[in-house]
This record gives C-alpha cells, sequence and structure tokens, in this order.
C-alpha cells in the first residue's frame, strides 16, 4: 500500500507555489516534517510503520531536493504549469548565449592548459553572476509575466552554467593533482 | 538474539522502560562497543578493564576460535590462521584484496566476495567480523545485566552498498538487532556535537586503521544534517604499516621474507609508527624465520618522507567533499579528527595547512565513535528523554545507477543525496517484439560500467511484445536509512506486473544468513526449532506492544469495522504466539503487519498534518 502523495512538493512543505522560495521557511518545513516522519522515529515501531516512514521520508527528502535547487525548482514548477523544459531535445540557444558559451568553453581550456587555477576561479565568479542574473529574470518569468516558454529557455541556459562549472572543477582538481 | 523486554499480556510497555542497546565501532585494527548509562555515552571493557578489542580472530586447529588480544598474542607464530583487519575484505573480490600486497592469508575466490581458507575451515569476512561482534555482544550483556534490544553498527561513510550488506549480514550472524547502520563520521559528530552544543558546518576528517572519510556537516539546533561525504574504503593507518615494512624490506634485503616475518614486520612497523608520534626516532627488535635477529629503526623525518604521498592521498577526497557541498575552505567553522591514525604529527600538520585551522581534538579519536553510535542507539531503542529531540540527515556516498546502451551508466540516484531516497528511472526496449531486459545496477562515479563497481544483475522477464522503443520498463532504485539498496523493475503500459526486486551480490541470501547462524550453535534440530520459535516470540511481542500502543495513540482513525478486524487480528497472533510452531507463528506476524498496513499509513498522514499544521499556503494549489 502506497501513501497517498497527491500533494504537490510546495503544498507538502506548507509553502506558496511560487518560484521565489523563503529559504529559511523551506529549511524550516523540511525540519519539521521529518521530524514526524522519519524512520528513526520509527526504529522500534511494526514493520508496516517502518516502511511507511522510509516511504515519506524520501518523499520529503525528494521535496526539499528539488525546491532547494533553483533549476530543480523552476523545472517542476514548469512541469506542474504543464511545461516541459525539454533540457535534452531542444538544444537550440540564442545566437548571444552562443557566442558566450564559446568563450567560457575557452577560457576553461586555457585555464586547464596554463594550469592557472586563479584565472579559473575568476572565471566562476563571472559565472556565478551570470546565474544570479538568470534567477532574477526567472523569478520574474515564472511571477507576474507568466512568461512560461522563457521560463524553459533560462532552465536550458542555467543547466549549461551547471555544465560549464563542472568542467572548471574537474580543470582545478587536475591542477592541484599534478601539483601534489 | 535480540530480546524486546516483556509485559504483562494485554498491557503496553511501560515508557520508561529502558531497553538495553548499544553502539559498535567495528573498526579495521580495533573494535568497542559503548552505551549509554545515567545519560551520559560510555564505552564498555572487557574483565582486564581494556575498552579496544583488536579486530583479530584466530581460528585454532582444534576448532577454538580467538578474538581480541589472545589473538593477537598468536598472530606472529599463526598467521594464516589469525585474521587481522578483516574490514578491509568485507564486500570485496579476489581482485581487490590483491591491491593490498603480501598478506600471509589462503584467500579463496567464493562467489560474490574472498573467502579464506583457516585451520577451521573456508570462512566468509563476514563470519570473522561476526566473531568480532558476537564477543562485543557477549561483553555488553554481561556488563549491562541482560540480553541487547538493539544495536547500532558503524560503517565508514565511503562503505558501498556491497561492504554495507555484509557488514549488517555480520551483525545479524553475531545475534544482533541492528537498529540502524551509521556512517563512522556521523557518529563522531554526533558525540561531538552534543557534547559541546555546536553549531555551524564542520569537516570530520576521519582516518582509522583501513579506511579513510571526509565528512562535511551543518549542524543547527537538534538537526545534524550531512552535506556531503567522500573518502577512500581502502585507505587508513595500515597503509603507513605497510610503506614501514616495504621500506625495511628494501633496505635489509628481505624480499623474500615469508607470510610469519610479514606479520612481524608489520606488527613492528606498527609499534615504530605509534612511537613516533611521540619521539623522532624508534626502533624495534624483530626475530625472522630463520632465526636473524634484527633491530628495524626509523626516524619520524623518514617515516613522514615514504609516507608523503600517503598524506596527499587524503587531500582530493577532502576537496571533492568541500566541492559537493558547495562550500569553501574558509566556510568550514571547526574540523575534527576521528580515528587513531590521525594522532600522526604529518597528518594532523597536513590538516591545519588545509583547513588553515587548528584540529579539534578534545575527545578521544578512538572512542569518539562509539560513543557517538550508543548515543543514536539509545534513542533508536526508544529511551529518549522529553527534549532530547535531535534528528540525523545522512546521504549515499556514491553514485547509483544502471547500465544502458554501448556500457555506459546512466545515474539513478547521485551521490551526496540525503537519505531514504527513492528514485525511479524509465526505459525501453531495444528490438521488436523484445520480452525480457536485463537490468545491471551499478554504483561509482565514472561513465563506463568497467570502472564502475557491479552490484546486481537482473532480468525482468513477461514484458509484452511490442514494437522497440514502445514499451515502458520503470526501474525503482530504494536506499534505506541504514544506505541500503533495493531495485524493482516494472512494465508499467500493459498492467502486466512484472516484477523483481533484488538484493545487491555481494548480499547474503536469508538462507545463507540462518546457515551460518547454525554453524554458529553447533545445536540440534530441536534447539534450532526452540531458538526460531524463541525469535520469532520476540518478534510477535514487539508487534503485538507497537500496534497496542498505535491504536491507544490514534485509535480514532479507524472506522468500527476496521478496528474490529485489527483487534481481531491482535488475538490471534497473541494466541498464536502461545503455541510452538515457529513457522505458523512466523505467518502470523506476517499477517499481521499486512493488516495494519492501512492504518499505519493513516497515522503517518496525520503526522504529516501535524508538521503542516500552523503553516500557512498563500496561493491555491495548483492542479
Amino acid at each position: 500500500m502506497t501513501p497517498d502523495f497527491s500533494r504537490n512538493h510546495f503544498e507538502l512543505l506548507g509553502l506558496p507555489v511560487a518560484f521565489s522560495v523563503d529559504a529559511a521557511a523551506l529549511d524550516r518545513a523540511f525540519r519539521d516534517l521529518q521530524g514526524q516522519v522519519h524512520p528513526d522515529r520509527f526504529a522500534s515501531a511494526s514493520e508496516a510503520e517502518r516502511r511507511v516512514a522510509m516511504q515519506w521520508a524520501a518523499r520529503a527528502n525528494e521535496a526539499y531536493r528539488t525546491l532547494r535547487n533553483p533549476i530543480d525548482r523552476a523545472r517542476y514548477l514548469l512541469g506542474l504549469k504543464g511545461f516541459d523544459t525539454a533540457e535534452e531535445s531542444n538544444t537550440a540557444m540564442p545566437p548571444d548565449f552562443l557566442m558566450q558559451q564559446m568563450e567560457w568553453r575557452e577560457a576553461v581550456e586555457e585555464g586547464r592548459a596554463r594550469h592557472d587555477a586563479a584565472a579559473l576561479e575568476r572565471l566562476r565568479g563571472e559565472i556565478e553572476a551570470a546565474r544570479a542574473d538568470m534567477h532574477a529574470l526567472l523569478a520574474r518569468a515564472l511571477g507576474g509575466e507568466r512568461n512560461y516558454d522563457a521560463g524553459c529557455s533560462l532552465v536550458r541556459k542555467l543547466r549549461f552554467l551547471d555544465k560549464i562549472e563542472a568542467e572548471i572543477d574537474e580543470a582545478v582538481e587536475t591542477i592541484h593533482e599534478t601539483r601534489a | 538474539m535480540a530480546l524486546l523486554q516483556i509485559s504483562e499480556p494485554g498491557e503496553a510497555p511501560e515508557p520508561h522502560q529502558r531497553r538495553l542497546a548499544v553502539g559498535i565501532d567495528l573498526g579495521t585494527t580495533h573494535s568497542l562497543v559503548a552505551t549509554v548509562r545515567s545519560g551520559a555515552s560510555e564505552c564498555l571493557p572487557d574483565e582486564k578493564g581494556r575498552v579496544l578489542l583488536p579486530s583479530i580472530v584466530r581460528y585454532a586447529a582444534d576448532g577454538a576460535v580467538e578474538v581480541g588480544y589472545d589473538a593477537q598474542d598468536r598472530a606472529a607464530d599463526d598467521p594464516a590462521n589469525t585474521i587481522v583487519s578483516v574490514k578491509r575484505f568485507m564486500g570485496r573480490g579476489v581482485a581487490d584484496v590483491a591491491k593490498y600486497g603480501a598478506l600471509p592469508y589462503r584467500f579463496v575466490d567464493a562467489p560474490g566476495m574472498v573467502g579464506i581458507e583457516t585451520a577451521a575451515g573456508l570462512r566468509s569476512p563476514v563470519q570473522v567480523s561476526a566473531e568480532i561482534l558476537r564477543t562485543l555482544r557477549v561483553r555488553a550483556e554481561a556488563s549491562l545485566g541482560g540480553e541487547l534490544a538493539g544495536a547500532v553498527v558503524t560503517v565508514p561513510a565511503y562503505f558501498d552498498d556491497s561492504q554495507r550488506q555484509a557488514t549488517k549480514d555480520a551483525a545479524r550472524i553475531a545475534g544482533l538487532n541492528v537498529l540502524r547502520l551509521l556512517n563512522e563520521p556521523t557518529a563522531a559528530a554526533i558525540a561531538y556535537g552534543l557534547d559541546n552544543a555546536s553549531e555551524g558546518t564542520f569537516a570530520v576528517f576521519d582516518l582509522g586503521g583501513g579506511t579513510f572519510d571526509i565528512s562535511i556537516l551543518k549542524l543547527t539546533r537538534g538537526v545534524f544534517e550531512v552535506l556531503a561525504t567522500s573518502g577512500d574504503s581502502a585507505l587508513g593507518g595500515d597503509d603507513f604499516d605497510q610503506a614501514i615494512a616495504v621500506h625495511w624490506r628494501v633496505t635489509h634485503g628481505l624480499a623474500d621474507a615469508s607470510g610469519r616475518d610479514t606479520r612481524r614486520l608489520l606488527g613492528a612497523a606498527r609499534a615504530v609508527k605509534e612511537r613516533l608520534s611521540e619521539a623522532e626516532n624508534a626502533d624495534a627488535p624483530v626475530t625472522l624465520s630463520w632465526g636473524q635477529q634484527l633491530q628495524l629503526g626509523l626516524t619520524r623525518r623518514e617515516f613522514e618522507e615514504i609516507t608523503a604521498p600517503l598524506i596527499q592521498k587524503t587531500l582530493g577526497p577532502t576537496r571533492k567533499a568541500l566541492r559537493d557541498a558547495g562550500l569553501s575552505v574558509a566556510q568550514v567553522d571547526g574540523v575534527v579528527l576521528v580515528g587513531g591514525a590521525t594522532r600522526m604529527p604529518h597528518l594532523q600538520r597536513a590538516v591545519r595547512e588545509f583547513f588553515r585551522r587548528e584540529p579539534l581534538v578534545n575527545l578521544d579519536p578512538e572512542q569518539v565513535v562509539a560513543l557517538g553510535a550508543a548515543t543514536q542507539a539509545n534513542v533508536l531503542a526508544g529511551n529518549r528523554k522529553a527534549g532530547d529531540d535531535w534528528l540525523l540527515l545522512d546521504v549515499i556516498p556514491l553514485s547509483l545507477g544502471l547500465e544502458t546502451m554501448g556500457g555506459l551508466v546512466e545515474k539513478v540516484i547521485p551521490r551526496n543525496s540525503t537519505i531514504p531516497v527513492a528514485r525511479a528511472q524509465e526505459f525501453t526496449t531495444f528490438k521488436d517484439g523484445q520480452t525480457a531486459m536485463a537490468i545491471h545496477v551499478v554504483q561509482g562515479e565514472r561513465e563506463l560500467v568497467s570502472d564502475c563497481r557491479s552490484l546486481a544483475r537482473f532480468e525482468l522477464r513477461g514484458i509484452p511484445a511490442m514494437v522497440a522503443g514502445a514499451a515502458r520498463i520503470a526501474v525503482t532504485f530504494q536506499v534505506d536509512a541504514d544506505g541500503l539498496l533495493s531495485v524493482s523493475a516494472r512494465e508499467k503500459t500493459s498492467g502486466v506486473a512484472a516484477s523483481v526486486v533484488v538484493k545487491p551480490s555481494y548480499g547474503l541470501t536469508d538462507d545463507e544468513v540462518t546457515q551460518m547462524l547454525r554453524d554458529g550453535f553447533d545445536h540440534a534440530q530441536d534447539d534450532r526449532d526452540a531458538r526460531a520459535l524463541a525469535e520469532q516470540r520476540v518478534e510477535a511481542e514487539g508487534l503485538l506492544a507497537a500496534i497496542r500502543a498505535a491504536l491507544a495513540q490514534d485509535g480514532d482513525l479507524l472506522a468500527p469495522g476496521e478496528r474490529a478486524a485489527l483487534e481481531a487480528g491482535l488475538a490471534s497472533l497473541d494466541a498464536a504466539r502461545r503455541g510452538t510452531d515457529h513457522r505458523a507463528l512466523k505467518s502470523a506476524v506476517e499477517a499481521l503487519n499486512r493488516l495494519s498496513e492501512p492504518f499505519a499509513a493513516r497515522r503517518m498522514d496525520r503526522s504529516v498534518q501535524r508538521a503542516l499544521a500552523g503553516r500557512r499556503v498563500d496561493e491555491v494549489p495548483v492542479k
């Protein structure tokens, strides 16, 4: 028997269904919920209760993980509105963003080739700034503007920023290892 | 065997009745058992007052089994039958243990996990570990004056699924009721955090005898949240001994030294290493098997030079854990050192330089894991005090995934996901009319299946014939609060319920565990039946008490008819537990568990409502 999981992630954590989330309220709601359902609370209970507790705790973890991360939260919210971000199938990007992508990629390669960890960290700062701008745009698109197509496009761009940051991490680690 | 305390029939257990529970640190070189007495965690000593139990088991030809100091004393004379550092072999195959270099054992390539041929016959690392756990159980029961209700057993945070499953199996064979497998750095954080009432972000750097873990935790009032963990499950103090022994072999021309000499060299290396934590140089006498006497020495400077690469090996995982936690060194509020190997001065120096702060060492690095585990065991056994309301949120250390076309890994659950976690991924068929699908479960971070650890393979059969790509096969991964995985697969479009649940291939089947339990107790059939009956009675008593307590608390959730059905179930289990047929009792327990499932689900709904109460929803929910 599967528990009643009909509430969406926002409802489960008692939060308004919106892209802008009060991080402190989210943390508090998650801890309150885990405090009620976590398997550690049921270690001496019947097998049925332990199983239900595990299912609920997994559900709470999933909701928290999704809402805590802006990209996951945006994608989830778009899904609730009936929009698919199509990150795997739709790789079309506006030309200016494509140019930007190429510049960043080249900068990563250059930093890696020159073993220049400081330059890579500067690049990371630049990407973080771009990310903050996109989060602000996302909040508008998914809020008052209700421009969900723009929201989908922003999620795809943010996914790219994640990839580039992973490449920076990898390059920085390679530099550390060759130094060691 | 775990016994719960039993009250008069029809009565709920006294809320103030304490259940005996312990925390066990099953270490590579030493193991400990601890419990909470008068509100404080303490390690339990043996009859000679020693809290450490060397994790060494000797199988003598006459069938006797020695554990701990007795076995340690014989290790040099009887190396092939004296198993040292068995934790390194848990859940590992022959190819894995070969990486440890020269070891004086007769390894056997047993299916799933390496076996060791001893004077007492073939032994699995699981059985060897069970001997250590059993010794600690007996020690605790003698000290506490009763049978244990349960135990929390610690594992390295970086242990993969096979190693965790093997540890849990060992505990079951040792007759322990495992309340939880707990990650060692998390256990240390509990002991440390509760002791110091700390708040903030902490790094727990745990270098034990055979494993290295680094965990980043956020401690906020009453919540221990692991943000990320990393490590190396084959790096520890033992490697420093090995490095010294290798150095001596080269400098003294001992390349041909036998198994017996290997053990002697390693013993001398450990003694020298430990003394070098205090002294600038140290030496130890060694008598080799051909009678040659040597005085083997080392300076601290030489020691630091030959082991510098091992120190470096801890820093890669440390950087990775910080990165996964999304933190910089400057954002870490404290660094806790755990494990005997962190006593080495050059290790402490490396940690200090990396984190740019003085590491915290105010709790005994060898006891802190057991102390934290005992605290958790006390809470899980239900001995919680009012206000003692903390919560532990841990993660899985390595990603879990499936093999897809071309030998590539599709990750289903990424590393550092908070547990418990359940996630489903959809797959489809490759050929027209395909009716079966091979599912291969792997663990690791690499993209190629061949670079990851294979956990399990199974086939989903009975898929209705369709064109390629039309079937919808949902593969569900579920990781429980012990960090253990189960996988199931189901074809969704047809409604044909073809579902399989697998246990990882390194896990033992229930039959194998039962067999090993029997091997440990050389009893007649009647005794075994009596034992099984006693176990089932304990199970039944626990279930009856749990459901009665639930009814007293939330009985209003049931309609009169439902309540009557559940009461009838209680009555019939109550009757069955007076009988002598353990199989009948087992099915009665299972029947009542099934019957109580809807009630359990509704009770949890009520708990969720309670958590939601008082919070507002500003927007109409989207449908």
